[in-house]
């Protein structure tokens, strides 16, 4: 049993087929975009936030790219959903995998994390913790 | 042998098979081992019960036994510096690594050592002739004329020159079914052009490009011509005085060679006539707190202590080649690369990249219909089955090809059908797994 072939779980399949959130919001409180040039992994994510400003009332993404990056985009908005902006920086890449329910090999993590690292990005940006112009990138 | 370019008929492609490929694989012992991923048996963890399928032999091939021996008997006899020592194994190590400059020289039709430079690889070659010679030589309205299908070595290299220069960087085009527009390539040099530089055979597409052709067409305007040879000289015929080219250059690795090495031919005057690209030691003759005197060619170019283990390793899998005969290996790439075209285009739902089976280079590019490169790849790891994933370090090519990444099965000497018929079937199961 290699670590490649249970990365393809009915689980990321159905996500990679089927994308949940596939779109864009219409008036989002922050949008960031994210490509890894090497694998043409490009993620766009749209958040809408709630009145304070904490908590994810919206998510949608589009995006082109490997199973594993779309299917990991597609879990990350529903998971996303509801989830305060604190704890959408505390995902780490444990997290991600957990979430994938699959063991992803180690030249894969980097696909497995971009939309969560467009997401923090994006909201960083929001934040004015990050400069609009750094290019949000998951790969070496 | 039989016939080749028989029909596959009754008789299997393994009886076409122009040497023993069985007795052969004994030589590579890296060929039997086995690697993690068995899909039958899912969610037992990592394993290691799967044998190992290598078809990414276009991004580096295995190493026979008799090529690491001879780099282990340098280490472990003779193992010295070079050029410097009076003494036994100095001599010795001086002597196997100069011969090994022969060796390659004679390998590829060279006039001798003094047209063979040893650099880290092609791409160092490369960049050996970009800035000792286009540096230098190169300015506004000149042109250097490179093909749409360069890989990164050749492509960013001169593109970078062009900048600092000022020269224009033009690109052949290359048509639908993957050759290069040869009426482009007659606008496109002319009488400003002052390198024309393509490869050989394209490592994305397998074509197989008619150098001498356009060595004949930059000549005709009183421009050089480089030719990259990284995916030529591992698997075919190579005569640089035949081909016509001024420039040459290939790597050991891709050739059942070592990792550090590669080779750059230059016609002797040409390499006579330029600066050397890197300082320091063992390329001098006399230096002077004001100045130096560089050392006989191909030695002005060897700054400092080069590849030396490397450097004979590499005359070793040349011998290694040699004693199978180019042809014959040039035969069985050629039995393969059909052979695989015709499987995976019979699969259904799979584009290929590039001219038919029967004119390619040993390699075949392709793509699963909703299957993205990279997916493919790690299924196919499950199988055990090596391949490279990606842009092949020709990114503006899949630009135009329309794709961010394609799949490339690449074959050499030890290649099987067995292994071509497993490739087969596990790009059939990713592409029903994803369907």
């Amino acid at each position: 049993m290699g670590l490649g072939s249970d990365m393809y779980r009915q689980q990321i399949l159905d996500h990679y087929k089927n994308p949940r959130n596939y779109g864009e919001l219409e008036d989002p409180d922050f949008t960031h975009v994210g490509e890894n040039p090497s694998c043409g992994d490009t993620i766009r994510m749209d958040v809408g936030l709630d009145e304070a400003g904490e908590t994810i009332e919206a998510v949608r993404f589009t995006g082109d790219g490997c199973a594993i990056s779309m299917a990991s985009a597609s879990m990350l908005s529903e998971r996303l959903h509801g989830m305060t902006v604190d704890d959408l920086h505390a995902l780490d890449t444990d997290d991600i995998t957990e979430m994938l329910g699959a063991e992803i090999s180690p030249m894969r993590v980097k696909c497995a994390v971009l939309g969560r690292q467009v997401a923090q990005d994006g909201s960083k940006i929001h934040r004015g913790e990050l400069d609009p112009d750094d290019r949000t990138i998951t790969e070496e | 042998m039989l016939v080749l370019g028989a029909q596959f008929g009754v008789m299997g492609v393994q009886e076409q098979y122009p040497f023993d490929v069985e007795a052969l694989r004994a030589d590579f012992p890296i060929l039997d081992r086995k690697v993690g991923g068995d899909p039958e048996s899912p969610g037992e963890g990592p394993g290691d019960d799967t044998p190992l399928v290598y078809l990414d032999n276009a991004a580096t091939s295995q190493t026979p036994d008799q090529v690491v021996d001879t780099i282990s008997d340098y280490y472990r006899g003779y193992n010295a510096n070079v050029h410097r020592g009076i003494h036994q194994l100095s001599q010795e190590a001086s002597v196997a690594y100069e011969q090994a400059h022969d060796t390659v020289a004679d390998f590829v039709g060279a006039a001798g050592r003094e047209e063979i430079v040893f650099t880290k690889n092609t791409t160092e070659a490369m960049n050996l002739v970009a800035y000792a010679w286009g540096l230098e030589e190169l300015g506004p309205g000149d042109n250097v004329v490179l093909s749409e299908m360069e890989h990164h070595a050749s492509l960013v290299t001169w593109q970078q020159i062009g900048k600092r220069t000022g020269a224009d960087v033009r690109f052949i085009d290359v048509t639908d079914e993957g050759r290069l527009d040869m009426d482009d390539a007659a606008a496109l040099v002319d009488d400003d052009t002052r390198m024309v530089s393509v490869v050989h055979v394209s490592n994305t597409l397998g074509t197989i490009n008619p150098i001498a052709e356009l060595a004949d067409l930059a000549h005709d305007h009183d421009a050089y011509i480089f030719a990259d040879g990284a995916q030529s000289v591992p698997n075919r015929a190579v005569d640089v005085k035949e081909l016509g080219v001024d420039f040459f250059a290939f790597s050991a690795h891709k050739m059942c060679g070592p990792t550090g090495v590669g080779a750059l031919y230059g016609r002797e005057e040409l390499l006579e006539s330029m600066q050397p690209y890197l300082y320091g030691g063992d390329m001098i003759r006399r230096v002077s707190f004001t100045d130096s005197t560089w050392e006989d060619l191909p030695w002005k170019f060897e700054a400092g202590t080069p590849s030396i283990a490397q450097g004979i390793g590499f005359a070793a899998a040349i011998e290694y080649l040699e004693e199978i005969g180019m042809d014959r290996i040039e035969a069985h790439e050629d039995l393969l690369a059909e052979y695989a075209y015709d499987e995976l285009q019979g699969l259904g739902g799979v584009e290929i990249y590039g001219p038919p089976g029967d004119d390619r280079g040993g390699l075949v590019a392709f793509n699963v219909d909703g299957v993205h490169a990279h997916d493919l790849s790690s299924i196919l790891n499950d199988y055990g089955i090596a391949i490279r994933a990606g842009d092949h370090c020709t990114q503006p090519l899949h630009d135009e090809m329309g794709v961010a990444a394609s799949a490339r099965a690449s074959f050499y000497l030890y290649n099987t059908v067995e292994e071509i018929d497993a490739l087969v079937e596990a790009v059939g199961e990713a592409r029903d797994l994803f369907a």
